[in-house]
């Protein structure tokens, strides 16, 4: 590994000073149990009224079509909403009549959620294709760092579970979706112990657990800090030791949901992203875990978020006649990373916060209490670099705050950083910052798509036979995920999607009838509504192209090629007057071939 | 510009905050001097201060492969190159590499592998039991061409030896951070395939030779037997301001180290005493 650059530059040294006067002071808190006051519930309302990115007016619009037609999302949902199919269904009707693929179980997305799908469906004596968009495993499940929630210890119980996660989401939970949730924990962290997964255990097997934001107890089960990366390694291998039972399908993502004639899910159209080619997938069953929506840079805000979130199943599901919820707020994670560039957006696992790290303004103060609600911290963050003034500026313009990551080793011991936080470290020392020693400095980062697709106890949705689990569902987190529950919800909702698509699969015959209806009624809809252009969704990958290249990329104009995606983000409007601006861009100055 | 292109998206953060937060590509963005780049032998002029798989994306590629987590966990974007005058072959993740002049650079987006197919319930943690899977580690050269070719910066001879030696929690341990990019495999003169074999090392250590966590499967005893159920209907019967109030008042465990001996106050939602 190489190191390619010189760690902080002197000015940020210098802006490190009043941490480290402050620290031994704030230690000394600590350890006599001190902590910096948290805040009740109306203190949190009136801190995110004030200062949440998504409690304000603005960067939203009621949509026109589909199940939640009157009601407002961001717009960068509404466009995906407010898009046409990738399909002519008229085009696609000889290869619906002539399966690619015939399955009983069709899991889409292939991260923890999925692979959990799949498992537990074989399980059932169910034939399972496993499709997805990238790689097997390419998922926001390998990002997620801290760890994973379940109520085992003896003065621990779900019903503590229960409560901190309906606070954590202002109550506004699904409560028997959190009821599953905290009760199938401890089953499924059994069941990812059993695969051999490397849980952080003392010598007699105890689970090393800590405290998360908003937990009243210690319930966070690590694999270091790459609890989501070993999640996703163990079950893919465990994937990959049923290959006859299994089939898996990268690089290949639905663009659209296929019912049969009673309306009940029966395949999915997919996409050789590779080869352009559309193939159709007959199933029994089909269990929807595509993940979230990061990538659609809510409100402009950087992400954490894998390259794949781009909200893909939610809007196949929708078009197919299931209902979003509680999407109005997006998580913003209180701690993504500014600092190198290169790690910006980077997110920084709240377990340095659980372990001891505080969060502190640029006079070395602390501004709030390090372990509230992701929501409530975030809005704190804001307010202090924003309001107050105190934030610290890095060279390249951004502003945040310092997390004070060498509180830990004083606190728990030399070593603790590099091995709790193994990642963390090493992607630090790439840039020559040391953070066992030198702090990070954050703020917010886009990180979690809170809401999605409406589902009942077993991950059912509206349309017969379609279940949903994972970052796509919504109603377990209301309005705001606590740390540890999202890779609680893909084990939990894999579990039970799989489980009971198995069995909805196994109960039913083969379609006799492909149909791709939904989706000619919801171009119809868009028609009736308006809704002109020729923006198409879902999105399925991000483009980052410089502008003054994109300008000359004349090809993304034409439907039918990988470019349309980037026709996803545009509207009509904008499309044809970038066609005419295109005629007077001057050559670029960067990027060209010489 | 298209409307809401995400780097040329409207400015959030500076809207809520008055500070500048952007999106991905604002990274860089023109202030930065350009330098040239050879993308697999082409070439291109891209901001100095980009990673390699943002000044990829900059010249005007849009990824399918080697493009993943961003954020250097996923393996998907090991990147090899040479810069000019250098003979060596490096090594780096392209989410993770800062572009240096005259880079000449070209992504492994998948390495051949064989990974082989088990049942671990029917495996023991045993040297024999290992070698009939992956007999290929003890090819071993001991050279040490695979430590120096991680872009982790993990010690993977270590944990190859480790394993012919039969410490398979070693192999485990020391492999724990591995992203199974598979550069080690493709770099290793002996043909070893380290990163499937400190798979298989991790799931027997995980699976075997660490204790099972009593207290999980006494809990999912618990849950089965439907020990609190009685307490999760209750609550789902709650009112608003009672459930609130049940929130604000639930009793909150300190940090250990403030107080290892802890004992709850309130034991009512507890299943205790068959311990």
């Amino acid at each position: 590994m190489e190191a390619s650059a010189q760690g902080y530059p002197p000015r940020l040294k210098e802006l490190i000073k009043p941490i480290e006067q402050t620290r031994p002071e704030r230690l000394a808190k600590v350890r006599r149990g001190e902590q910096f006051p948290q805040l009740d519930a109306q203190g949190r309302q009136e801190v995110l009224a004030g200062y949440h990115p998504d409690y304000k007016a603005g960067g939203r619009r009621t949509v026109r079509v589909g199940p939640n037609k009157g009601e407002t999302f961001h717009d960068e949902v509404a466009d995906l909403i407010e898009a046409h199919s990738r399909l002519d269904p008229a085009l696609l009707e000889p290869l619906l009549r002539e399966p690619d693929y015939d399955t009983d179980v069709l899991v889409i997305g292939a991260g923890g959620a999925g692979s959990a799908a799949a498992l537990f469906a074989i399980g059932q004596g169910a034939k399972v294709v496993l499709a997805t968009k990238l790689r097997h495993g390419d998922s926001n499940t390998v990002m997620a760092e801290g760890g994973v929630q379940a109520a085992d210890r003896p003065f621990d119980s779900p019903y503590y579970h229960w409560l901190d996660t309906m606070g954590g989401g202002h109550f506004t939970n699904d409560p028997r979706l959190v009821k599953v949730l905290a009760l199938d924990a401890p089953l499924v962290i059994r069941w990812l112990e059993g695969l051999g997964m490397m849980f952080d255990k003392d010598p007699d097997g105890t689970m090393r657990e800590l405290k998360g934001g908003g937990l009243c107890r210690r319930r966070m089960h690590s694999s270091a800090d790459m609890t989501g990366a070993e999640i996703m390694r163990v079950v893919r291998d465990e994937v990959r030791n049923h290959p006859d039972e299994i089939r898996v399908v990268e690089f290949s993502p639905a663009v659209e949901l296929i019912l049969d004639e009673a309306g009940q899910a029966s395949g999915a159209v997919l996409y050789n992203m590779e080869t352009e080619e559309y193939s159709v997938v007959r199933a029994r069953a089909v269990v929807l875990a595509t993940g979230g929506y990061g990538r659609l840079h809510i409100q402009g805000f950087p992400t954490t978020n894998h390259y794949g979130a781009c909200g893909d199943g939610l809007i196949i599901a929708y078009r197919a006649g299931v209902p979003m919820n509680h999407l109005r707020y997006a998580q913003y994670h209180p701690t993504g990373a500014i600092f190198p560039e290169q790690n910006f957006g980077l997110l920084i696992t709240e377990k340095v916060r659980t372990l001891g790290g505080e969060v502190l303004n640029r006079l070395g103060e602390e501004f709030c209490f390090p372990l509230e609600p992701r929501d409530v911290e975030s809005a704190l963050i804001i307010r202090e670099c924003g309001e107050r003034g105190l934030g610290v500026h890095t060279p390249a313009g951004q502003v945040g705050v310092w997390l004070d990551s060498p509180m830990i080793d004083l606190l728990r011991g030399p070593g603790t950083v590099e091995h709790a936080l193994a990642a963390k470290y090493i992607q630090f020392k790439r840039y020559g910052i040391d953070v066992s020693k030198e702090p990070i400095l954050v703020y917010p980062t886009l990180h979690y798509q809170n809401g999605g697709l409406e589902i009942g106890e077993w991950s059912e949705t509206r349309v017969p036979g379609l279940y949903a689990a994972g970052e796509v569902s919504g109603g377990i987190h209301g309005d705001n995920r606590l740390m540890g529950n999202s890779l609680l919800d893909i084990s939990v909702f894999g579990r039970r999607s799989g489980l009971r698509a198995a069995e909805f699969a196994l109960s039913r015959k083969k379609a006799p009838h492909l149909s791709l209806e939904h989706v000619v009624r919801y171009h119809g809809e868009l028609a009736e509504a308006g809704v002109k252009g020729r923006r198409v969704a879902p999105m399925l990958l991000p483009d980052y192209t410089n502008p003054a290249v994109k300008a000359r990329q004349l090809g993304q104009l034409q439907c039918g090629t990988m470019r349309t995606r980037s026709l996803a983000q545009e509207l009509p409007e904008a499309a044809e007057a970038k066609a005419k601006s295109t005629k007077r861009t001057s050559r670029p100055k960067a990027a060209q071939k010489k | 510009m298209s409307k809401a292109a995400p780097q040329e998206a409207k400015v959030a953060g500076a809207k809520v905050a008055g500070v500048k937060v952007a999106g991905e590509a604002k990274v860089g963005e023109a202030a930065a001097p350009l330098i040239p780049v050879f993308i697999m032998g082409k070439r291109y002029e891209v901001p100095e201060t980009l990673t390699i798989q943002k000044a990829v994306e900059y010249a005007g590629y849009q990824y399918i492969r080697s493009s993943g987590c961003r954020g250097g966990i996923c393996g998907a974007c090991a990147t090899v190159y040479r810069t000019k005058d250098d003979f060596r072959l490096k090594i780096g993740l392209a989410c993770q590499t800062v572009v240096e002049p005259d880079m000449y650079l070209v992504h492994i987006p998948f390495v051949p592998a064989n990974k082989k197919v088990y049942d671990l319930e029917k495996l023991r943690p045993t040297l024999d039991d290992f070698k009939k899977i992956y007999p290929g580690v003890f090819r071993c050269l001991g050279c040490n061409t695979c430590t120096r070719a991680c872009p982790m910066g993990l010690q993977v001879m270590d944990y190859i030896q480790a394993m012919k030696r039969g410490d398979i929690e070693a192999c485990a341990r020391l492999s724990h951070s591995c992203i199974m990019c598979g550069i080690c495999a493709l770099r290793c003169p002996a043909e070893i395939q380290q990163f499937n074999v400190a798979m298989l090392a991790r799931r027997l250590t995980g699976r075997y030779l660490y204790p099972r966590a009593e207290h999980l499967a006494r809990r999912c005893e618990q849950i089965e037997a439907g020990r609190f159920d009685a307490m999760m209907e209750e609550l789902l019967m709650l009112d608003g301001p009672e459930l609130k109030r049940r929130y604000a008042e639930r009793e909150w465990e300190p940090e250990p180290y403030e107080n290892p001996n802890w004992h709850p106050k309130d034991t009512k939602y507890l299943v205790l005493g068959d311990d």
